[in-house]
């Protein structure tokens, strides 16, 4: 072998060591940065927020997807049947049965409740069925929705134009929740049964942030954050 | 030998299977979480998590349903060839069981009129799937359904060319698009074969098994964990804040099928994963 060719092995062999160097250098970096990023969501999404109902214009204002948020005061129910009711009072120009301004609305509908208890198990439903009639209730001064699952891009938008947000509230923890509510009567359309609209009293009722007033979106977020394919 | 079954008997089975299924999450389920807690990487999707055991655990204490949508009742019965039902007629006595349950468990109804919406009132009629099998027993599951994360769920008739690389890419796609709606992390139930119909039950049938039974057939058995491991991969996460914890597991069930048709079947189950199963 000569001496040249034993010089670019030895070239070869230190280049490779370099660039292997380099790459976990970059690997460490690039995790770093993932690191923080992961942080800083985490440590956003880790604080907790008391609000009481009604909410203002600035109470929405301030709040940002992945918040967690305790929610005090009132908050109605209304599901698909409620909301179609609400929705022909006011295409016939008719005065809503409760005044929506500054309101939360739950997607809830309960089990029956049992001897001595204000409500049943009492978790979200899927909200894209209300999707059709929030936009127009936003307009009117609801400030809060809480539900689960994707809005539609309408009702996106008139979150942002008119400021309100979309609480997410865990799926599926029905029992969970029940315990932060502490008072539930039926305000009107009892004939709807579990669909009725209800007013609730609640105590550190908990949701996250899903829409904020700035467009933003924790299902996209949370999801591209983790997302490998 | 005929062995004689009091229909009695039948309602008060299904009846218990109801609120059993509605107040007790299967520790199945329940040890899954405790994993899914280990490895998950997102802290808010463990927090999620740990939410959910809170939430199975005041449940099981208190006799409350675990979720407020309690579900259409889905009633699966294996009857022995040798069993003789006495005292009246079989479907009126499930749906009666199911009547008594979701009335006495204090449950929410949930079967409605498709078009008027108008609630039956008592949770009935019950999804009935009758087999009958040798033997002298009764073997009766409910599993009651939400209606969450039957929605995303879905049946295709893909070309046969498409393969087993279009199932999967037709499980992976459902999974994605259903994001946060099924109430992640979810299970799920794929039937591959049969026909239209068939294929849809087998998914369902595929959602009873027990969390971490893998198919007895080495090759579905792999099928199953190269989905799962794909599901992992979209980052949906718990109620789809983001996370690694999407599902819990994934069941598929094969059948052959017409020479023309590939029917695949992707029955979606939430967290809220209930089935309780009694013999009689
Ligand atoms: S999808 Fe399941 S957990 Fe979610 S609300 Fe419906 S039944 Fe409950």
């Amino acid at each position: 072998m000569s001496r040249g060719e034993t010089q670019r092995g030895s070239d070869i062999v230190l280049l490779f060591v370099v660039r292997c160097l380099l790459s976990v250098v970059q690997y460490e970096h690039n995790e770093l940065n993932e690191h923080n990023e992961h942080e800083q969501l985490e440590e956003k999404m880790s604080q907790q927020i008391r609000l009481t109902t009604p909410l203002t214009t600035e109470d929405a204002e301030k709040l940002n997807i992945g918040d967690k948020v305790l929610l005090n005061g009132v908050l109605f129910t209304g599901r698909d049947a409620a909301h179609k009711r609400l929705f022909d009072l006011i295409q016939d120009g008719k005065e809503l049965p409760i005044d929506i301004k500054g309101q939360v609305i739950y997607y809830v509908g309960p089990t029956p409740a049992k001897p001595g208890k204000p409500i049943g198990s009492a978790g979200p439903t899927t909200s894209y069925r209300m999707d059709p009639y929030s936009p127009k209730l936003i307009e009117l001064g609801l400030k809060g929705m809480i539900g689960k699952g994707n809005r539609s891009q309408a009702v996106i938008d008139a979150m942002k134009q008119f400021r309100a947000v979309y609480f997410g509230a865990t799926g599926g923890a029905g029992a969970l929740i029940a315990k932060r509510i502490k008072k539930a009567e039926i305000v009107v359309y009892p004939d709807l049964g579990p669909e009725a609209i209800r007013r609730l009293e609640v105590e550190d009722f908990p949701v996250t942030v899903i829409n904020d007033t700035k467009g933003n979106d924790l299902y996209v977020e949370g999801m591209r954050q983790y997302a490998e394919e | 030998m005929t062995r004689e079954i009091p229909a009695q008997e039948i309602i008060k089975v299904v009846k218990d299977l109801c609120v059993d299924a509605n107040y007790n999450l299967g520790n199945d389920v329940l040890l899954a979480f405790d994993q899914a807690i280990e490895n998950e990487k997102s802290e808010t999707a463990r927090e999620v998590l740990r939410e959910l055991k809170e939430n199975a655990r005041i449940a099981r204490e208190e006799k409350a349903p675990i979720c407020q949508d309690c579900g259409l009742a889905v009633v699966f019965m294996e009857i022995g060839q040798d069993v003789h039902i006495t005292g009246g007629d079989l479907k009126a006595a499930i749906n009666e069981g199911v009547r008594q349950g979701y009335e006495e468990g204090y449950l929410r109804k949930s079967a409605c009129n498709p078009i008027t919406r108008k609630n039956t009132g008592d949770n009935t009629p019950a999804i009935i799937h009758l087999e009958i099998v040798p033997g002298d027993k009764i073997r009766i599951i409910v599993a009651p359904k939400g209606g969450g994360s039957e929605n995303m769920s879905r049946v295709t008739m893909l070309t046969p060319a498409a393969g087993m690389e279009g199932v999967k890419d037709f499980v992976v796609n459902r999974v994605k698009e259903s994001g946060s709606n099924p109430c992640p992390p979810t299970i799920i139930g794929i039937g591959v074969g049969g026909t239209f119909e068939r294929s849809a039950i087998l998914a369902k049938k595929a959602l009873l098994r027990t969390l971490g039974e893998r198919n007895p057939d080495p090759e579905l058995a792999k099928i199953e964990k190269q989905i799962f491991a794909r599901i992992k991969k979209l980052g949906i996460g718990p109620v789809g804040y983001g996370g690694t914890t999407t599902s819990l597991d994934v069941f598929l069930e094969m059948e052959p099928c017409h020479i023309a048709s590939l029917p695949v079947a992707v029955n979606i189950q939430c967290h809220a994963a209930r089935h309780k199963e009694a013999v009689i």
